[in-house]
């Protein structure tokens, strides 16, 4: 079942401008059935207009999207019980509770009403079940926003930023939900503003600014790609800035008010020199993560 | 459960939990219909009052021809002091065969009407007196004419507004909600077509109407009220309905031009209010210069109001209801019609 597997996503050059803005500058790329996909990049950068022309909401001003073989505009009934959306900003019907919710947009896809309660408990919202929508939280909310996107099974699950609004223990609760819906062969597309989730979510990211986007790949292999210094943190006042840019192997090292912070390219050398003066205390290592890419990438530091 | 019926569910749902609607709907129009009922409720009776001092045929004969009501009085006295203070306007004092028929000179017509009617009696009884048989017969009928107690004329009058009220608001205040609140986006993305969430929304709708037309017919039959309904009231029910559709999509079209919610409210308002007082909701509109009778039938509540009216109280049967059944097909259609033309999905 290899090889001869349509790809789930095909996206091709795909353009739309709003006036002179340029929301999304020719944007392509390729999910497989089964990829965890990732969208970053900060406000602006055209995440949610890639993603709502993908998901057929949105009309391009040029290029293609194929999804599971079809097009999604315009309005494709045939695919549509086959992908699951949740919109960057919730939609609710008024004054309808959690469970409610569920169960009428369930409705819409022929789902039986008790997998509402199903999907409450997979997002962790069982005791919430009578609550009406605008009396929940806004990670509440959120959650709830995800089930309904989830609620008929869909093959192909595209979510806008999920995770905002999620307190850390929620946040790590939906991992575990994304995770399993990959693990049942899933694909999923989703955009985030956490660089650290991406990298622990994602098979592949692709990183956007101004419509277009900067670099496709593994997360792991874009920050390898980067060749940036990992930095060791250690308590300020073991070692002074001299003696820890004497270490060899050390780049550079940094001090402030409570560390100091040395950047090294060979870091396993400098840590057994560090270990031999005594000094692992507290100590912290910091490999290259998505946020030096996007730093590299843009010359801009990363601003969720 | 399907998607039809689920969104119907979850409309009706949404309509009951919101207290402000349900008061638009229901309370509103039902404290006009009470407090038009309560004040106007005993001007259709036109008995005029008179005093009395006496008695005797002449006074039984007055009482019976059903147009007078006699305030019975001890002396002439008092009777004449009624009169003088202008609280009657007019009293007739029998002793023996003398009548005597003392009037207010400043009620012209209601002294004419007295003096006709008591003079009348007079002559009859003399002519019974004098056993002479009369060379003329009167023969009277009653007929329904055009002019109704104004209970008569009230409930189908706000029985339509509120409907109107309903349709419109509810029409375009889902829209603008729905497309706000992104729930139509959200449906464009569900396998679900535009006829069922259209059609689902048409019989929540359908359903308030004829909810609006049971509670407003039971206050409105109360003793206080004293609507009398003809034989053939079922025929109004293809009225609500088509009245319905023609209110749902004026609100359609309301809610493809405006962008939120006070902005929809307002322009139902404005076309609710005047297309109301024009279409004879308060008052018959028969009462209105012609002028203004030909421009209030531009307007769909007009002829749903003439349908209830003759369906409702004027005891007219099936053939009453074409005019206004086709003028509003007619108008759901055009109007419809436009209103999916500019129908937007998201701002
Ligand atoms: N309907 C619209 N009309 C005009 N401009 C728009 C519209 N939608 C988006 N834009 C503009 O297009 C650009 C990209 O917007 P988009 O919503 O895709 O960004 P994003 O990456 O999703 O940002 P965020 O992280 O804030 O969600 C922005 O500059 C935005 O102002
Ligand atoms: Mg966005």
């Amino acid at each position: 079942m290899t090889g001869a597997r349509i790809p789930a996503v095909v996206v091709a050059d795909i353009r739309k401008s709003y006036g002179e803005l340029k929301a999304v500058d020719g944007v392509s790329f390729t999910v497989a059935e089964g990829e965890f996909f990732g969208i970053l990049g900060p406000n602006g950068a055209g995440k949610t207009t890639t993603l709502e022309i993908v998901e057929g909401l949105r009309k391009p001003d040029g290029g293609q999207v194929t999804l599971l073989g079809e097009q999604p505009w315009p309005r494709n009934p045939k695919l549509l019980p086959r992908i699951g959306v949740q919109l960057q900003a919730s939609s609710f019907f008024e004054k309808l509770t959690a469970r409610e919710q569920l169960q009428t947009f369930g409705s819409l896809y022929g789902v039986s009403r008790r997998k509402a309660d199903e999907m409450l408990e997979l997002v962790g919202l069982t005791d919430k079940a009578d609550v009406q929508e605008n009396k929940l939280s806004g990670g509440q909310r959120q959650r709830l926003s995800i089930a309904c996107a989830l609620v008929h099974d869909p093959d192909l699950v595209f979510l806008d930023e999920p995770t905002a609004a999620l307190d850390p223990q929620a946040r790590r609760n939906l991992w575990d939900v994304l995770r399993a819906i990959q693990a049942r062969g899933k694909t999923i597309v989703y955009t985030t503003h956490y660089l650290d989730e991406a990298e622990i979510l994602c098979d592949r990211v692709a990183i956007m600014d101004r419509g277009r986007i900067l670099a496709m790949d593994a997360p792991a292999t874009l920050v390898r790609g980067l060749d940036a210094p990992t930095h060791v943190v250690l308590q300020k006042g073991l070692l002074t800035r001299e003696a820890a840019r004497g270490i060899t192997g050390v780049d550079d090292a940094q001090e402030d008010e409570v560390s100091l912070t040395i950047s090294t390219r060979k870091p396993a050398p400098v840590l057994s020199a560090l270990a031999e003066r005594g000094t692992l205390d507290g100590l912290q290592v910091r490999t290259a993560t998505l946020e030096d890419v996007f730093l590299d990438l843009t010359g801009r530091e990363y601003r969720a | 459960m399907t998607a039809f019926r689920s969104l119907s569910a979850a409309m009706i749902k949404g309509f009951l939990r919101d207290k402000m609607t349900l008061f638009f709907v229901f309370l509103f129009p039902l404290m006009f219909l009470v407090v038009f009922g309560l004040l106007l409720g005993d001007s259709g009776s036109d008995k005029t009052k008179i005093a009395a001092v006496g008695d005797g045929p002449v006074l039984t004969t007055l009482e019976q021809t059903g147009a007078i009501e006699l305030e019975k009085h001890g002396d002439v006295a008092s009777a004449r002091q009624k009169v003088d203070d202008g609280d009657l306007p007019a009293a007739v004092v029998v002793s023996g065969d003398r009548v005597e028929l003392i009037y207010a000179a400043s009620d012209q017509v209601a002294a004419g009407t007295v003096l006709g009617i008591v003079s009348g009696v007079v002559d009859k009884i003399n002519l019974g007196a004098a056993n002479v048989a009369p060379r003329f017969t009167l023969e009277t009928k009653s007929v329904e004419d055009a002019s109704l107690k104004p209970i008569q004329y009230l409930t189908p009058g706000i029985l339509s507004w509120a409907i109107s009220i309903s349709g419109v608001f509810g029409a375009a205040l889902t829209m603008v909600s729905w497309r706000k609140k992104q729930v139509l986006r959200r449906i464009r993305l569900a396998p679900v077509s535009t006829t069922t969430v259209l059609t689902s929304r048409v019989l929540v709708s359908i359903g308030t109407a004829v909810a609006q037309g049971v509670a407003f017919v039971a206050v409105a039959l109360l003793p206080v009220f004293g609507l009398k309904l003809t034989g053939q009231w079922y025929l109004a029910l293809p009225l609500l309905v088509l009245g319905t559709t023609a209110f749902f999509a004026v609100g359609m079209l309301v809610g493809a031009f405006c962008k939120t919610e006070e902005a929809a409210s307002g322009a139902a308002n404005i076309i609710i209010m005047p297309m109301a007082f024009l279409s004879g909701t308060f008052f018959p509109v028969e009462n209105a210069p012609p002028w203004l009778q030909t421009v209030s039938n531009v307007f769909p509540l007009r002829h749903m109001n003439d349908g209830m009216l003759d369906v409702l109280v004027r005891g007219k049967g099936v053939e009453a209801l074409l005019v206004p059944s086709a003028v509003l097909i007619a108008f759901t259609l055009v109007v419809g019609f436009i209103a999916a033309r500019i129908f937007r999905w998201e701002d």
